[in-house]
């Protein structure tokens, strides 16, 4: 197990190596920040100044040099607009993403499962059909659209839930997280459902087609033969059987979620790291989209493992090849 | 029954006094990057510094200069400026403002950090200050300085005693003494140390979910009408509409135009009003030597500096038709780079008239008889509508045989391409910080470095020496009439030189509840202390 574990952050580092190099000199590549930062009455020695001030007029090797010597004491930088470091820029926007992206994995499993096992005990039921045919529309829809739409049925026709932004927070360990008072709970439901509609969608799947499986083996007709209740088979010896994959998928889906809710963020003016990274893009704040690129790896890395860890946990047979090879 | 018990708690909040109709709600388009009024000079932050940091001269909804901190100025010659400050005036802690809280300003404004646009812009014509009396300051100039008023109204000014000003605290031209240790951008994210003398106070500021400001009840001014404004950033246009009928926020910046019926139809009201800012097309006119204007097939020479070739591109265009079909009536076509009444315009020039019969003619004239291949740069996310509308330009020119196709990009690559001259043609706009003429002639169509601030943003390289010399006389012309009428000329030569198109002047639309009011600036800025109860 430890030579699994070191192995993987070996691979980690030179992901994180590789990523640090390719983000740094594409973002170079898209345009000057000075050019969108200057007041446009601002003269040639101004800008110059400015770029001076921002450290933009080394050239790139340079630039790059110092920013990994910095990365590598701790400091990814300064963001450009703010003037403050770029990585308690992203710290101080992530547990709204963190609490957006965990209660939309919550509705996506307490929606997900349950149809999807349904759908796969009585596959030829009218309800069934209906929750396919359902899952086929989360698929599809737009992510912004469903986003759109539920303000407008939500917010702007009934008034029952606010139209964006975040809740009021109270304090947890030090965190300020919204999750606790139903006011800002408020908030977080249309946000997380829109988020949660996709993943939804994709653990219906997941379960019917396990459960249509499981169903057919072995195990489940000799439970059934024991006399075992139905109940029992499905929580205990069905459930149990069709995890693996959907753990998988919603281990990489939750990578994702947090990393690039940009959509959703942007259209329920979310203030989470995604809507940071987007409005940073626009300003050409390259400290914040650097750094928040960096993160975002260290975060699918850090999550990759924790997938494989579970995996262990949950099939025996992994468990048993890792510790051969 | 949630719906009843909030409808208990409204007629409750009823019998108790208004208490929720003295909070105002604010669903802007971009939020101010710091509350710091001298770390960036950018349209979000310099609203949002009016509400707390006044300056020595304010501006009106047109622009025009308006006794702030300052009761009154005037220039005793032509290089020396005396403002009386207005007696009384309290900072928010308490304390007096005097001249010395102007003098730390002016030093301080050099001395930001990592400041990305910073307000020497405005401060770097002072030559010297003085101060006779705590009330009274004298500001010397290098030459004749007629635009000193209106720079004084850019930059906000800070509580010297707050951040530790030293009793010697004197102006110096190439470095101030006794200012202390000036403060950290980020120290006026908290709510004591932000400490201006303006109608509002920082009550909180969480970036990117609100910031909330609260009444100045020492205010010298008129009081403002709420209690407590409260700023939500919603930089996507459709949810912030959304907002707005859902009744979170009760007014909203720049809706978009598609959306307007449908505010109206919900019970909102939209205003609108000129702004100013030009929409304009630049042309590459660079005489350089080995200089191939790029985008430009089908011909050897670069076609853009024949006059005839320009007037005919600019009579192609109809520009009441972009008006009409494309900004849905939310613009007004232009023929100068400033709309009327603004300081420095003609009433008498009127846009360039749609004849592309004529068009025809003068590009056959000019040796072109088949046209040109051309790309037209443009942003696309920039300026309302910016694509769709470089989209019917070019199929404008495309009918007088300049066949032209649209090169579109998001703003930040855009500027940078164009300031590397990467068009031959481009669409871009701009802004009169000043709100009068000088400044779009300077920055637009003056040649680069004739002198100081001149074809800044002259990327069209366009050179007229009569346009040079006009402008650099108005800015050193004190007398305002003279002044002006040394602008409209230099504006007219360069129109009918066609050194540049203009395309239509933008409008700003705010949208609000039926109970509010608000009178449109030419700025663009939303300042909450102006929103006034409907009556």
């Amino acid at each position: 197990m430890l030579a699994y574990l070191i192995r993987r952050v070996g691979q980690a580092l030179l992901v994180i190596a590789a990523m640090a190099t390719i983000v740094f000199v594409s973002i170079y590549a898209v345009g000057n920040p000075v050019d969108i930062l200057a007041n446009p009455n601002a003269d040639a020695k101004e800008m110059a100044e400015i770029s001076a001030r921002l450290g933009l007029d080394k050239p790139l090797w340079e630039q790059f040099g110092l920013f990994v010597w910095n990365a590598l004491h701790g400091d990814l930088g300064r963001s450009f607009v703010f003037n403050e470091p770029a990585l308690k820029l992203i710290i101080q926007r992530m547990p709204a993403t963190l609490e957006l992206a965990f209660v939309a994995l919550i509705m996506s499993i307490f929606i997900g499962i349950p149809l999807g096992v349904w759908a796969g005990l009585k596959p030829d039921a009218w309800s069934s059909r209906t929750i396919m045919s359902g899952s086929i529309l989360g698929f599809s829809l737009p992510n912004f659209w469903i986003g759109l739409m539920l303000i407008l049925l939500f917010a702007v026709q009934l008034k029952w839930l606010p139209s964006g932004g975040r809740g009021p927070t109270t304090s947890l360990f030090g965190i300020q997280v919204s999750f606790l008072t139903w006011e800002g709970l408020r908030y977080l439901l249309l946000p997380a459902f829109t988020l949660a509609l996709y993943k939804a969608a994709l653990v219906v799947r997941l379960s019917r087609s396990g459960t249509r499986e499981a169903v057919l083996q072995d195990y489940v007709r000799f439970a059934r033969a024991k006399g075992l209740s139905p109940t029992r088979i499905v929580l205990v010896h069905v459930l149990k059987n069709i995890m693996i994959p959907i753990v998988t998928i919603l281990g990489l889906e939750l990578g994702s979620m947090i990393a690039f809710a940009v959509v959703t963020e942007t259209v329920f003016a979310y203030p989470g790291m995604g809507k940071l990274l987007i409005d940073s893009i626009g300003r050409l704040d390259r400290p914040v989209i650097v750094a928040y690129l960096m993160m975002v790896v260290v975060i699918f890395v850090v999550i990759n493992l924790i997938v494989d860890l579970l995996y262990a946990a949950l099939d025996p047979r992994v468990r048993l090849q890792e510790s051969e090879g | 029954m949630y719906k009843r018990s909030a409808l208990a708690v409204a007629l409750l909040a009823g019998t108790m006094g208004v208490a929720t109709a003295q909070d105002l709600k604010v669903g802007v388009a971009s939020e101010a990057t710091s509350v710091d009024p001298h770390f960036h000079n950018v349209g979000q932050n310099n609203a949002l510094r009016r509400h707390i940091f006044e300056s020595l001269v304010s501006a009106d909804e047109s622009q025009k200069p308006q006794p702030g901190l300052a009761a009154s100025w005037r220039n005793v010659d032509d290089t020396t400026w005396e403002f009386k400050l207005r007696p009384g005036v309290k900072f928010s802690n308490g304390k007096d403002f005097t001249v010395r809280d102007v003098i730390y300003s002016v030093c301080r404004i050099p001395l930001v950090e990592n400041s990305p646009s910073n307000f020497t812009i405005a401060t770097k014509g002072i030559e010297d200050i003085q101060t006779p009396d705590p009330q009274t300051l004298i500001i010397k100039t290098k030459g004749p300085y007629p635009l000193l008023p209106i720079e004084m109204s850019v930059f906000g000014i800070i509580s010297a005693d707050a951040f530790g000003a030293g009793p010697d605290l004197k102006f110096g031209k190439s470095g101030c003494t006794g200012v202390g240790t000036p403060p950290k951008s980020a120290d006026f994210n908290d709510p004591t140390k932000a400490i201006g003398t303006g109608p509002y106070k920082l009550k909180e500021y969480t970036r990117g979910t609100q910031l909330v400001l609260e009444r100045n009840d020492t205010y010298w001014g008129n009081k403002p009408a709420w209690k407590t404004v409260t700023f939500r950033p919603i930089t996507s246009a459709g949810p912030r509409v959304a907002a707005l009928l859902a009744g979170d926020v009760d007014m909203i910046e720049n809706p978009p135009i598609q959306d307007f019926d449908q505010i109206k139809k919900a019970g909102f009201n939209v205003v609108q009003g000129l702004s100013n800012r030009i929409i304009y097309i630049h042309l590459d006119q660079f005489k350089g030597a080995d200089w191939k204007t790029p985008g430009v097939k089908g011909t050897d020479k670069n076609p853009f500096l024949d006059k005839r070739v320009r007037e005919a591109m600019s009579k192609a265009i109809n520009r009441d038709a972009i008006v009409e079909r494309i900004m849905g009536g939310v613009a007004v076509p232009a023929g100068e780079l400033l709309p009327v009444p603004l300081f420095g315009t003609s009433p008498d020039r009127k846009p360039d008239r749609y004849d592309p019969e004529a068009a025809k003619k003068l590009l056959a004239e000019a040796g072109y008889p088949n046209g040109f291949e051309l790309v037209l740069g443009s942003p696309n996310d920039r300026y309302i509508n910016d694509e769709k509308v470089a989209q019917a330009v070019a199929q404008m020119l495309t009918r007088i045989g300049i066949k032209t196709t649209v090169d579109s990009m998001t703003a930040s690559t855009f500027f940078s391409r164009r300031n590397k001259y990467d068009f031959s043609a481009y669409l871009a706009g701009w802004g009169a910080d000043t709100g009068e003429m000088s400044n779009s002639l300077a920055a637009l169509v003056t040649t680069q470095n004739y002198a100081p601030g001149f074809g800044n943003t002259n990327r069209g390289r366009y050179s007229n020496q009569k346009v040079d010399e006009l402008t650099a006389k108005a800015l050193g012309t004190i007398d305002d009439k003279a002044r002006e009428k040394l602008l409209q000329e230099a504006s007219k030569e360069a129109m009918q030189d066609y050194g540049i198109i203009p395309l239509h002047f933008e409008v700003t639309p705010w949208a609000f509840k039926k109970t509010l009011t608000y009178q449109p600036r030419v700025d663009q800025y939303t300042l909450a202390f102006q929103v006034q109860p409907a009556k």
